[in-house]
């Protein structure tokens, strides 16, 4: 994956919004109408920059009457998604659905599963707790090690680390919440005889931050060879709205408020994009480090996680196994 | 009563190698570096030593020098017994 790179800054990352845009449109109109032989494209809408993109290249390459977006709230997202994800579908003029998946995920009993799983590390954690996993941050060691944090009614925050039986049934439970939803558009697919995008970006996909069968399942993935601060660059082109532009990074997957960084990347994505960049392109870290603003060591480190995370995202990535 | 290192290997290749047994595994070898370990593992790990060697896993202990190969734990795990007067090999 190793490619030459003369100099380095934080402007490598820098793109031709517009040539991309119409490139990857391309392979977007080839890839449904040829390759994949369906009428259009559905994209869940999370309100969050990548899905927002995704729909935004879907509409340049097929065309506004082709593209289904999909708003799939349950109890734990905020308002802004449903929101957010609303305002791009108007200004996109795209035909849109909104499915509440809650009693999908009661039903398959994902809160109590959930619950359950916290409450064996926080005995008194009972359902109007609200509750979100971290992991530690890169500075503290190089084993990266999952907290639950927990906020009691009264407001009390309360962070203890996972055992491996609660971290796994944590894990588990709360991924049925992009698995339903992968479900819920692969029955828009099925039913206007479209594909599925999916929206993971470089960082995402590379890193494994996906749940296998859920929002890491797709038809084509239209931005998963672009930066997340390039896919910023092409949602500013695109004309986005600015609400989603600036709209920080979530995953919108517990009830506490939890950013990316600290659910998976440990780092902004700005300096997380230009430390995978520098490892994509052989870079050492001590010329690295200027531009992301951390040390030698530092980028060391975040190399040496960089390659974990690819180690644990081979399963993730990898098809079914056949006997030949 | 087998030996903290036994024990841990025991572990390891039940656990972290999946009973292949044939993985050759030195004593000092790291498990991060060799890629048989993640976060989960690190987790499972530490539940491992908590439940077998009854010791309390810090987080402040949660560090490749502790934790990252057979040496490591047995030393670790025998320290541990150091602090609380325990006494086991």
């Amino acid at each position: 994956m190793s490619e030459k790179v003369s100099r380095f800054s934080a402007d490598s990352l820098n793109l031709d919004a517009g040539a991309e845009v119409a490139r990857i449109s391309a392979v977007i109109r080839d890839g449904v109408f040829g390759e994949l032989r369906r009428k259009g494209l559905v994209v869940g809408l999370s309100g969050g920059i990548d899905s927002s993109t995704v729909a935004a290249l879907a509409v340049r390459a097929l065309g506004a009457d082709r593209v289904i977006g999909i708003f799939m709230p349950e109890s734990d997202s905020s308002d802004d998604s449903l929101q957010l994800g609303q305002l791009l579908g108007k200004k996109l003029g795209i035909r849109t659905f909104k499915e509440d998946i809650s009693g999908i995920l009661k039903g398959a009993e994902c809160y109590r599963r959930r619950d359950e799983a916290i409450k064996e590390v926080i005995p008194e954690y009972h359902a109007g707790y609200k509750s979100k996993l971290v992991l530690s941050s890169l500075d503290s060691s190089e084993f990266r090690i999952s907290y639950v944090v927990v906020q009691s009614p009264e407001g009390v925050q309360t962070k203890i680390r996972l055992t491996a039986d609660a971290f796994l049934a944590l894990v588990a439970a709360t991924n049925f919440k992009q698995r339903t939803r992968k479900m819920m558009e692969y029955y828009y697919a099925d039913r206007y005889l479209y594909a599925v995008a999916g929206t993971p970006n470089r960082l995402e996909y590379d890193q494994g931050f996906f749940v296998k069968n859920g929002d890491g399942a797709a038809d084509l993935k239209p931005i998963a060879h672009l930066y997340k601060t390039q896919v910023y660059q092409l949602a500013a082109y695109l004309g986005v709205p600015a609400e989603i532009q600036h709209r920080p990074p979530t995953t919108d997957t517990y009830s506490l408020e939890q950013s990316q960084e600290e659910f998976y990347f440990s780092l902004p994505y700005g300096k997380m994009d230009l430390c995978l960049f520098g490892k994509n392109h052989a870079l050492p870290p001590s010329d690295v480090a200027p531009a992301v603003g951390l040390s030698e060591q530092q980028v060391a480190r975040v190399y040496k996680d960089i390659d974990a995370k690819r180690q644990a995202a081979h399963y993730l990535h990898a098809p079914p196994m056949l006997v030949e | 009563m087998e030996s903290i290192e036994a024990e841990v290997r025991r572990y390891v290749v039940e656990h972290l190698l999946f009973g292949r047994g044939e993985v050759e595994l030195g004593g000092d070898t790291s498990f991060l570096e060799s890629g048989i370990i993640d976060s989960t593992g690190v987790l499972e790990l530490v539940q491992f030593l908590e439940e077998t060697f009854q010791v309390k896993v810090e987080d402040e202990d949660l560090i490749p020098a502790n934790l990252d190969s057979i040496s490591a734990l047995t030393r670790f795990v025998k320290n541990k017994y150091g602090d609380s007067s325990k006494n086991r090999n």
